[in-house]
């Protein structure tokens, strides 16, 4: 082989394996995405990708046998097909690439000739996501005339409910650990490397640990079911992390820089929050990123410290309720996923190179 | 100020003096008042009223964001009106001060107390020593919990290593490598619950009359076969745990995938002339140059999905619920403290779960601070 052979053959090897990991990755989320579009009725009677062009049997012909003079208990001959009442019921293919196919019963039955055409099914529709997020009841009329009620489903709320613990969640257990890792890095007081392995040690500490405890002392002092609880367990199972990532960034900020603000007068505060917290942002917006995606997703804490008080629950409770109780519900478990999934996807479109940061730092987490 | 010089005191009038005393007070007993009074405020507001939701929300998050802003302020204010050796002595404190007093509420004497819990009963009355460990090693529902994460464990790092390590080499080759990660990577954003609903309907089986709407199944009855359901397939028990770690592995390559990425780019190119210069053919360079040089990387990463795994809930929780022989360790630790409510017992477990990360999670941060990922 040449050399430029062989260097398209690589490449062809390496794009080629590449696209079809990427489709492997991508495939189950499209195929949510699309199907979240669709509507109820086509949700659950076909695949999602007949949303692309596919060969389908569609009927060409009905034919009533009563006119033909067929004997259903014989042979029959139809359209150059040729087979049994029980053979044209499964469907006979002719030699045209046809299928004749008898359709209900044998005394009122029908056959249908049926030829394969391309076609796509595109019936689109805003429903499903009126429906998970409205919360009311909707009515299907079904094919044959019936009313069908399907409760609908409260994900906005849930959104907003989300929304009101992930941010403070973020923000408390990062301004707490700015604070500490500044005192840890620029401060001195008794006691300050030993503080400072406690938080070391912390790190490895799973939060499983602190759930029926924690639990215990929430009973006591009502927090549960409230949002302060759950920023302040958000803020606990997170600082240690926080103190550790943000001590290793601010302890090397340059010294000169704070020496020569503290020589001007200023406080421990002031250089705190005019020099520390700026020169700090990459450091604390990657670990922000990674703390609100965090609480955003976490199901665990939200499922004990929110409990069953459908008032506060969050988007991952919601979703895990609908996948629990109306599992064959999918029109409302597609759009639910995305409505649960489009602001860290936000996120991640609009911040990813924090985002890979945050992510890298915050796998050791306990 | 607290500390005015006697000297300088006398020549300011008894007016001067009190309305600088008022002041002074004011600042430092008024304004901490005021504020605790309003983040009471707000407490009460949100856990009583009626307001539309977006109302409520929003005053969480100004509430939860500024109180915590206004109480550093308070107590910093408070602290620097000190006398300066006493000011110097204290703001440490404010400033560490709430980092440790949470970190002790929440992880320091849990451990402790969840400790005491697993040597006494139950409802925690009675003292049983180590009864609860030596059921968890005994009891049937433990033994398959141990197994399935073990198969989490040894399946899901590895894969998870395997396919980001597979991606990040194709990536560095190819001119497409952006928009490649970005997709790999794109699933980390979703959470644990989102991704159960979307495997859920990869997964979705349907009786054999009627067109499958899963996709998996779909490609089966394609292909001639019988659709099967695949996760609650209760007759190839343990195998049947593999269709929930693929979701892991699913969510997870692309952190590895990135991980590796930095590796792989952070090989000095002269390495791999050199090897070039000796005649070893492209494979040789990645197995015998590239693959040693960035092993320490490849450990981490194996580790931290290794600690990720076996704390695995979500998944498991949100799929089968432990069903079909799924139990993991982390959801008979929920299942144990909040739905049997055996304290003791779920105690016990996360023990477990703890003394098996510590380990693990020192080589990490070992390392971790050597490579100073952040």
């Amino acid at each position: 082989m040449s050399v430029r052979r062989r260097r398209l053959f690589n490449d062809i090897l390496v794009n080629g394996g590449l696209l079809l990991l990427v489709l492997l990755w991508t495939v189950p989320t499209l195929g949510l995405f699309i199907s979240s579009w669709r509507t109820r009725q086509d949700i659950q009677t076909s695949g999602w990708w007949t949303v692309f062009p596919h060969r389908e049997w569609q009927t060409v012909a009905t034919l009533d046998p009563k006119e033909l003079g067929l004997d259903p208990d014989s042979v029959m001959q139809v359209e150059g097909a040729e087979g049994t009442f029980k053979e044209l019921r499964e469907g006979v293919t002719t030699s045209d690439g046809k299928q004749v196919i008898w359709v209900g019963n044998k005394r009122l039955g029908r056959i249908e000739v049926q030829d394969q055409v391309w076609t796509v099914t595109w019936d689109f529709t805003l429903d499903n996501y009126r429906q998970v997020l409205s919360g009311k009841d909707y009515v299907y009329k079904t094919t044959d005339g019936t009313e069908e009620v399907i409760p609908g489903d409260d994900m906005s709320g849930a959104f907003l409910n989300s929304l009101a613990v992930a941010i403070p969640a973020t923000v408390i257990p990062i301004l707490i650990a700015a604070f500490a890792a500044y005192a840890f890095a620029w401060m001195h007081f008794p006691g300050r490397r030993l503080f400072f392995i406690l938080v070391i040690a912390l790190l490895v500490v799973p939060l499983q640990i602190a759930l029926v405890p924690i639990l215990r002392d929430y009973s006591f002092l009502k927090l549960n079911g409230t949002f302060l609880g759950m920023w302040l367990a958000h803020t606990g199972f997170g600082l240690a992390l926080a103190t550790y990532l943000l001590y290793n960034y601010i302890s090397t900020l340059p010294r000169e820089t704070l020496e020569s603000a503290f020589i001007d007068g200023a406080s421990h505060f002031t250089v705190f929050t005019r020099l520390v917290l700026p020169l700090s942002v990459p450091a604390l917006a990657s670990f922000a990123i990674f703390q609100f995606l965090w609480v955003w997703n976490d199901y665990l804490v939200a499922l004990i410290f929110l409990g069953g008080n459908p008032e506060t629950k969050v988007v991952t409770q919601r979703l895990a309720d609908i996948v629990g109780s109306r599992g064959n519900d999918w029109h409302l478990l597609t759009a639910g996923a995305f409505v649960s999934m489009i602001l860290p996807l936000v996120v991640f479109f609009a911040l990813q190179r924090y985002f890979v940061r945050g992510l890298m730092a915050g796998s050791v987490k306990g | 100020m607290a500390h005015v010089d006697a000297s300088e005191k006398q020549e300011m009038g008894v007016g001067a003096r009190f309305i600088a005393f008022i002041s002074s007070v004011f600042l430092a007993v008024i304004i901490p008042l005021i504020a605790f009074a309003v983040i009471y405020a707000g407490f009460i507001f949100l856990r009583d009223s009626n307001a539309p939701k977006w109302v409520i929300t929003l005053v969480a998050i100004v509430w939860g964001v500024g109180g915590i802003a206004v109480l550093y302020w308070v107590f910093n204010g408070l602290v620097e009106r000190l006398p300066p050796a006493w000011t110097a002595r204290l703001q440490p404190f404010v400033f560490v001060g709430p980092a440790l007093a949470i970190l002790v509420w929440y992880l320091a004497l849990p451990t402790a107390r969840t400790f005491w819990l697993s040597l006494h009963d139950r409802n925690a009355d009675a003292f049983v020593g180590l009864a609860n460990y030596s059921a968890i090693f005994t009891e049937r529902v433990m033994r398959e919990a141990f197994r399935n994460n073990l198969m989490w464990i040894i399946f899901g790092s590895t894969f998870s290593v395997l396919f980001g390590l597979l991606v990040a080499t194709l990536a560095d080759r190819s001119r497409w490598e952006r928009v490649s990660k970005t997709f790999i990577f794109l699933p980390m954003a979703i959470s644990f619950v989102g991704a159960g609903v979307i495997w859920n309907f990869i997964y979705e089986v349907r009786p054999v009359t009627v067109p499958q709407i899963g996709l998996l199944n779909a490609i089966v009855v394609a292909l001639g076969g019988t659709p099967k359901p695949w996760y609650a397939w209760t007759d190839i028990i343990p195998w049947n745990n593999l269709f929930l770690i693929v979701i892991v592995v699913w969510l997870q390559a692309g952190f590895s995938m990135v991980l590796f990425s930095a590796a792989l780019k952070g090989i000095p190119s002269e390495l791999m002339e050199a090897g070039r210069v000796d005649g070893a053919s492209e494979i040789q360079i990645y197995f015998r140059i590239m693959l040693p040089y960035i092993r320490g990387t490849i450990i981490t990463v194996w580790t931290t999905i290794v600690i990720f795994t076996l704390k695995i809930f979500d998944v498991v929780w949100v799929m089968t619920g432990g069903q079909f022989g799924t139990e993991v360790i982390a959801t008979q630790f929920f299942r144990q403290s909040f739905v049997a409510r055996n304290s003791g017992f779920g105690s016990a477990i996360a023990i477990i779960l703890l003394l098996a990360v510590i380990p693990v999670m020192i080589y990490n941060l070992r390392q971790f601070r050597e490579q100073e990922a952040f």
